[in-house]
């Protein structure tokens, strides 16, 4: 359950500063399929931000469950995205010189699991996202459909509560993102994650159960 | 997972591994190299001051040479022997030229002498354990035939008829001359001097009873290029001495300190130099008290020259000089500017490195990596890769240290002109024939084989070896992991800073 109160966020840079959340309060219950949509520039990402507790707001409280994100030491943070929280990038942000099943693996290494369970959990994340026979390939070698497959697959390893995306399925073509859809909106159904999805795709939103609408920082609920 | 990452990323940017493996490699090699050529020269400057002033010495003692007046021209005096020959001397032969023989046993050139007493006040200073004095000589032989000058002498201010007789009966006269150094030295003394370092090679060494007696140790290489063994007589000075043994330099198959050796008080005797001494060696009671005897000793005889071990090694000359002024001149600034452009490679490209990791590393954070997880894996690469030059350079620097080895170039050393013994000697020798010169040229007369004696004696060939140490290797290691552990902790703090928010942002 997330509860965003009188959340602002501010950047200032090169001597002007850009307002990118304004006053935005709202709550998302646990097991969510949201979609967030907004022109460019609207402050879609930095929202996710901080739900994915990446950044602290400028003022105002966001909290995770019992957490309160804006004012947790560092370390804290880092747990809590550890455990918890699921990311899946526009751009995959796979590495590129770790193996499919590595590139999975290392979303379990903050949890201090050993190396064989590691390996045997990523291949079976790489499983369910249909990707059980090419845990030895190098993101190059993979389409992009493949290479956001294996980063939804690292996002799923740890069996976080909340799956955070920002434009999964931007940098793909139609088919594929309707694949990529389906496999998300599957994992949110059987695994019954708080899933929010940043999205410039009205197809993708429609699946959503609830669609918000960011412009110039404030949000906007749409029916 | 840190293994696997670290292997991963090294093989996977092959380039930029290398290239840092390169310049690391590269740069501890060059250390590895000058550092064990380094301690070879070091060696061999070792090895050249103890065949000169032997084992043990710690501080010679001499008296600084007086710059000759400007009148004083031609090599004589304390420059070297001097040969008159009067009208009458030598045996007349038939043709009217005369065969003239002389012999001379001089104070070397460039040694000047002090009172045989110095030693006493040596031995009474605080902090000296053993002293004995030696008196370096030059013993000069000039074996020649003359022409007859008889009408030149006559003649007035008219035409001057060619000389005529000599060996050429032209009036051309033949001049054999043939030096070599002599030194006088306290027999039975052996503790402290130039015969510390030497090994009996046949017969006996100079003992307490030879006092007074006209007998000689030989430098056995010298003895061997003239064909004198044990039981020879030799002429020194014009005096016959019986050959009693010979002696070569402990550890180097090169020559000692002297040609001959002989009785302190019959050098004395023969140079007209009774009371007199030219070389003082004295050995510190403790090693680590040397350069306050020295200063002790410099106030007990305030106008001699005191030098220790580590002066004199400033002074040897020849290519082993040179080689020791290359090695600690241009190697170790080599080396330094080698390593600093490694380590400064390395650094730059684990900074771009990082920098084009923003994204990956920005991830890493965003999926849970601990701040500490991430600079480790950065250091842990820059370490691996200075380890895996460091190695690198380990095997290089090897084949190299092994090359020099192999080739082991023959350096010559001596010791510079002004301490007194063999480097002088080789000079007196050769002024003694500059003041010749003039002459030769009048008579062309032609002069047999000149200074081979006093030229063994004033250097010492050396076969340089460079030796590698447990130290050097430790060394190279450790510069090579501190090399990537400062390019680990700079490219570390760099990803340090890296806002997991990055992740989403930096577009590649
Ligand atoms: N680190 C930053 N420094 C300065 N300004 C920033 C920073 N991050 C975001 N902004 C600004 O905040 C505003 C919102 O940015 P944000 O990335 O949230 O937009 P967005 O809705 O995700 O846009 P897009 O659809 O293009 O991804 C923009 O005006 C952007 O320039
Ligand atoms: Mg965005």
């Amino acid at each position: 359950m997330y509860r965003l109160k009188n959340v602002t966020k501010r950047y200032d840079a090169k001597g002007r500063t850009v307002t990118a959340l304004n006053d935005v309060t709202l709550e998302i219950p646990d097991g969510q399929l949201v979609a967030i949509q907004g022109p460019t520039g609207g402050g879609k990402s930095t929202l996710l931000q901080m739900l994915g507790a990446l950044d602290r707001p400028t003022s105002g409280t966001v909290e995770l469950g019992d957490a309160s994100l804006g004012t947790l030491a560092d370390s804290r943070l880092t747990g809590i995205r550890g455990t918890e929280i699921g990311f899946v990038f526009q751009g995959f942000n796979l590495i590129p010189t770790l193996t499919a099943l590595e590139n999975v693996e290392t979303a379990l290494v903050p949890l201090g699991v050993s190396a064989d369970e590691r390996r045997d959990r990523a291949a079976r994340a790489l499983e369910s996202v249909g990707l059980g026979d090419r845990g030895d390939h190098r993101p190059a070698e993979l389409s992009g459909g493949q290479q956001q497959r294996v980063a939804i697959a690292r996002a799923l390893v740890k069996e976080p509560n909340v799956l955070l995306a920002d434009e999964p399925t931007g940098n793909l073509d139609e088919d594929t993102r309707d694949e990529i859809m389906d496999l998300l909106e599957g994992l949110w159904r059987d695994r019954g994650l708080t899933l929010v999805i940043v999205t410039h795709d009205s197809a993708v939103a429609r699946r959503a159960q609830r669609r918000l609408h960011i412009k110039a920082g404030k949000v906007k609920e749409l029916a | 997972m840190f293994g696997t990452y670290l292997r991963r990323e090294l093989l996977g940017r092959r380039r930029q591994t290398i290239i840092i493996a390169i310049g690391m490699a590269l740069a501890i090699a060059l250390v590895i190299i000058v550092n064990s050529v380094a301690t070879g020269v070091r060696d061999a400057q070792a090895q050249v001051l103890r065949s000169v002033y032997g084992v043990g010495t710690d501080i010679t003692i001499t008296r600084p040479v007086t710059p000759p007046s400007g009148t004083d021209q031609g090599g004589q005096g304390a420059r070297g022997p001097r040969f008159d020959f009067g009208a009458g001397a030598g045996d007349a032969s038939g043709d009217g030229s005369r065969t003239v023989h002389s012999s001379r046993l001089t104070v070397g050139f460039g040694t000047q002498t002090m009172a045989a007493t110095s030693l006493t006040t040596v031995q009474k200073v605080h902090g000296v354990e053993a002293a004995s004095a030696v008196l370096s000589l030059t013993n000069t032989t000039f074996d020649g035939t003359l022409p007859s000058f008889g009408s030149r002498q006559q003649g007035g201010a008219g035409a001057t008829p060619a000389p005529s007789g000599g060996s050429d009966a032209k009036g051309g006269s033949s001049f054999d001359v043939d030096s070599f150094t002599v030194m006088g030295m306290t027999p039975g003394g052996r503790a402290v001097g130039p015969l510390s370092a030497t090994t009996l090679a046949k017969g006996r060494t100079l003992a307490a009873s030879d006092e007074g007696k006209h007998v000689a140790v030989l430098d056995s290489s010298y003895a061997k290029s003239k064909s004198i063994g044990v039981g020879d007589t030799l002429s020194i000075g014009g005096t016959d001495f019986t050959v009693v043994g010979t002696v070569s330099p402990t550890g180097s198959d090169s020559a000692t300190a002297s040609n001959v050796y002989i009785p302190l008080d019959v050098a004395q005797k023969l140079s007209s130099q009774t009371g007199k001494v030219s070389t003082i060696y004295v050995q510190a009671e403790s090693a680590s008290a040397v350069d306050s005897l020295k200063a002790s000793l410099q106030k007990a005889l305030p106008k001699a020259t005191v030098a220790t071990q580590a002066d004199l090694a400033a002074n040897v000359s020849g290519s082993l000089g040179s080689a020791g002024q290359l090695v600690s001149n241009l190697g170790t600034w080599l080396s330094v500017i080698v390593l600093a452009a490694a380590f400064l490679i390395a650094i730059l490209f684990t900074i771009s490195g990082v920098t084009r990791r923003t994204r990956e590393f920005g991830t890493l954070k965003a999926i849970g990596w601990s701040n500490r997880r991430v600079v480790g894996q950065v250091a842990g690469e820059s370490v691996l890769q200075g380890l895996v030059g460091g190695i690198a350079g380990i095997a290089i620097g090897l084949i190299g240290v092994l090359v020099v080895n192999v080739v082991s170039p023959t350096l010559t050393g001596g010791l510079s002109s002004g301490r007194g013994v063999a480097g002088s000697m080789a000079e007196g020798a050769r002024r003694t024939f500059g003041g010749g010169t003039g002459q030769t040229g009048r008579f062309g007369g032609a002069f047999g084989g000149a200074s081979s004696g006093a030229r063994s004696a004033a250097a010492t060939q050396v076969d340089l070896s460079a030796p590698v140490t447990a130290w050097v290797i430790a060394l190279a290691v450790a510069l090579a992991v501190l090399g990537g552990l400062l390019a680990g902790a700079i490219g570390g703090w760099r990803a340090s800073r890296l806002r997991p928010a990055e992740a989403l942002r930096s577009v590649q």
